[in-house]
């Protein structure tokens, strides 16, 4: 068995209904596992990034990226070279905070993570991060002794270093 | 640009493409198209069911290699098309379906679509992984647009089904039309001419081959590039097999075709591809049906693979030089690059081996005991039958007996379910064929358990006046079924008896058919000739021993060399 890795698959799609239906089908139809998607609008009107996070082997990704190819909506797909991209995640996370002690405590470790506050009540604190998912993975574990009451994450978004982009041909 | 309704535009626009025969069903949500179908010279001819009109619009699009339309009401209507289009995307094939939906507003201007309203079905999530293309148009606006791309992209490339979803309010609604020949789709650029630099590679490879071979597959066929493939195969002198749907895209009585490969291929096919240096895979995706187990599939070849569709490319088989491009220009240019190069080969070793190995596996053949048996009828058949005949097939014994004794001449000529193995899909598929090309005799050979899966479109082949003939190989059992329970099960017949009912020749007759039972190859022979000259669809069965198997084979899990001839 090939070794599996994860993989960062960077496209542009036309931003219409029914297309993150189309591309999420094609993975359950082949057996490819996303193991994490955001979406948003790209840089041109009407055109959607989609970047999608797999795991597999080199032949599977292979696939992965000439079968969404072949779909009429998907209008570029690019592998992304892991040693030269910027990943980044967002998540808002709430924590309980019933006293000053714990408010101090995790407002320094927020600092330290570059994390904001963005709500308050008596009992709790919402702070949003933003980083590699290591980071949030480290943040959300320091957080879990206050005892967390809900995670949001973005998922991973990610765009090559350097002035070379992933556009589309006219 | 004057006003006209969706439902015109849609006619219009069909006929810019040039569509004159539309097979399909009525309902609710199709009124105001037929309302102006009706007039506007396009035929429509009417199906008994919806999958015999998607089945039929496929066999329209084999036969004649141009998109086969076909037309449904909203909800059971559209859901019944679905078969159909399974089976037409996993054979590459240019059906269009043509779907009513239930109004995008309903009358107090709020969504309909979505609320579940009567005959509702989300037929585009439904069909969206079994086709190329769908879409749903919103306004009539759209119409004309949506047609020009649909059948763009089911004609082009790697071709393939196609679906528009037309809510009722948009066919009746009334919009400025724009019918302009652009249509830019950002997403679909499809790769027609081959990379030179994979052409060099090719060609010197096949320079130095000892052993070459080609394997054809259903690709050479869409491409219409036969002619390049003959050619190309006489130069080098490269046996050349085919894989199922490859089958009619080479000549079976040149000296060079081996015949089909794969589980129920030939013996020739299945040897020589072992012994073969270099492998010309062209316009096939290596199935699991073609290779048998891929360690031990032409193991001793670098293969050459030419596909439109560059995901075919390693998909299955690791391949030394990948040709993505049409076949057509692809086998030209190699062609012309060798042509300069080298004398047309005769007579080399290579050549003898397969003329000593073809003279062997044909003395060898085993066309089963007593007087009528499918082998013999279908060689005799090939005798009564012009060049230009065409040949359905449905699914299962009668399939691959089909494939194995029938010999075809000309592209196109031989039209069977590959990919999805659909039972009923022969009759319906014949019928469509016999629109496509009306002045070839057109022949279904059907199992009695597929023939009873379609035989409802007796109705349309008799009231369209559409007449082809339906010869029923009848061992009232499923017999494929039942013969994997004779190899592998200890002949324990569950599920596959189907009994002696209908008789099949009264059936015919009660749909003003003509029908007829046979007993002897003697009788096949006549009732087949008196049928070519009959003006309506005749129904020939022939009971054969529900005992009888198809060999040679490759047992399921085995390899090309584990082939065997009998039991």
């Amino acid at each position: 068995m090939a070794q599996e890795h994860n993989h960062i698959i960077s496209t542009i799609v036309e931003n219409k209904p029914g297309v993150l239906y189309t591309v999420s089908n094609l993975f359950r139809r082949r057996g490819f596992n996303i193991d994490n998607i955001s979406v948003g609008p790209a840089e041109e009107i009407g055109l959607a990034r989609m970047t999608i996070m797999v795991r597999g082997d080199d032949r599977t990704i292979e696939q992965v990226v000439k079968q969404l190819n072949k779909l009429i909506d998907v209008i570029k797909v690019t592998r992304l070279d892991p040693e030269r991209i910027v990943t980044r995640e967002l998540a808002l996370i709430k924590v309980n905070a019933p006293n000053t002690k714990a408010r101090s405590d995790i407002t320094n470790y927020a600092e330290i993570f570059r994390a904001r506050v963005v709500d308050v009540s008596s009992e709790s604190l919402m702070m949003e991060i933003t980083g590699t998912s290591e980071k949030i993975d480290a943040f959300v574990g320091l957080m879990k002794p206050f005892g967390i009451r809900e995670v949001a994450r973005t998922g991973i978004t990610a765009l090559s270093r350097g002035a070379k982009s992933i556009k589309v041909d006219e | 640009m004057a006003k006209m309704s969706g439902a015109k535009a849609l006619t219009e626009a069909l006929k810019r493409e040039k569509v004159e025969n539309i097979f399909g069903i009525s309902g609710g949500a199709l009124l105001p198209i037929h309302d102006v179908l009706y007039d506007s010279g396009i035929r429509h001819i009417l199906a008994r069911h919806e999958q015999g009109a998607a089945h039929a619009a496929d066999g329209y699009a084999r036969a004649s290699g141009r998109a086969g339309v076909c037309m449904a009401t909203s909800g059971p209507g559209a859901t019944n098309l679905v078969t159909g289009l399974a089976n037409a995307y996993l054979d590459s094939s240019p059906v269009i379906a043509l779907t009513g939906q239930v109004n995008v507003y309903s009358a107090n201007t709020a969504y309909m679509i979505g609320r579940d309203a009567f005959q509702e079905a989300d037929i585009i999530g439904i069909t969206t992984p079994i086709t190329k293309y769908n879409c749903q148009v919103k306004t009539a606006a759209e119409i004309p647009k949506a047609v020009k791309t649909t059948f763009y992209i089911a004609t082009t490339g790697r071709p393939g089904p196609a679906l528009i979803d037309i809510p009722k309010d948009t066919q009746t609604a009334k919009a400025e039309m724009d019918f302009s020949n652009n249509v830019q789709i950002r997403g679909y650029k499809p790769n027609i001419e081959p990379h030179p630099l994979q052409i060099k590679k090719a060609v010197k490879l096949l320079l130095k081959a000892e052993r070459p071979m080609i394997l054809a597959g259903g690709g050479v066929t869409l491409s219409n590039a036969s002619p390049e493939l003959l050619q190309l195969a006489e130069l080098l002198m490269m046996p050349v097999a085919t894989t199922f749907m490859g089958k009619s895209c080479f000549p079976e009585n040149h000296p060079l075709s081996t015949g089909n490969i794969g589980m129920h291929g030939t013996q020739l096919a299945n040897r020589i591809i072992l012994e073969a240096d270099v492998l010309l895979a062209v316009g096939t995706r290596f199935q699991d049906r073609s290779t048998g187990t891929l360690d031990t599939f032409c193991p001793d070849a670098t293969i050459i693979h030419i596909d439109i569709d560059a995901a075919e490319i390693g998909k299955n088989v690791d391949v030394d030089v990948p040709i993505v491009a049409d076949a057509k220009p692809t086998l030209k240019l190699i062609h012309q690059q060798l042509v300069k190069k080298l004398k047309k080969q005769e007579n080399t070793p290579w050549v003898n081996r397969i003329k000593e190995l073809k003279d062997k596996f044909l003395s060898e053949m085993d066309l089963g005991e007593g007087d009528l048996t499918s082998p013999k009828l279908l060689k005799e058949l090939r005798k009564i039958l012009p060049e230009n005949a065409i040949v359905a097939t449905e699914v299962g014994q009668n399939q691959m007996w089909a494939a194995l004794h029938f010999q075809t001449y000309k592209p196109r000529t031989f039209i069977s379910s590959g990919g999805l193995g659909t039972m009923g899909f022969g009759f319906p598929a014949s019928i469509g064929a016999k629109v496509a090309c009306p002045s070839c005799p057109v022949v279904d050979i059907a199992g009695d358990g597929s023939f009873r899966m379609t035989e409802q479109e007796l109705g349309t082949s008799v009231t369209e006046d559409i007449p082809v003939i339906v010869v029923v190989l009848n061992n009232s059992m499923l017999g494929m079924v039942a013969q994997w329970q004779r190899l592998f099960y200890n002949s324990k017949y569950a599920a596959v008896k189907l009994g002696s009912v209908p008789d099949f020749a009264k059936l015919a007759q009660a749909y003003g058919a003509e029908g007829t039972r046979v007993g002897s190859l003697k009788e096949f022979s006549a009732a087949m000739k008196k049928a070519l000259k009959t003006e309506v669809t005749t129904v020939i069965d022939v009971p054969i021993s529900p005992e009888a198997d198809v060999f040679p084979m490759v047992p399921p899990g085995k390899g090309l060399k584990d082939t065997i001839a009998r039991m």
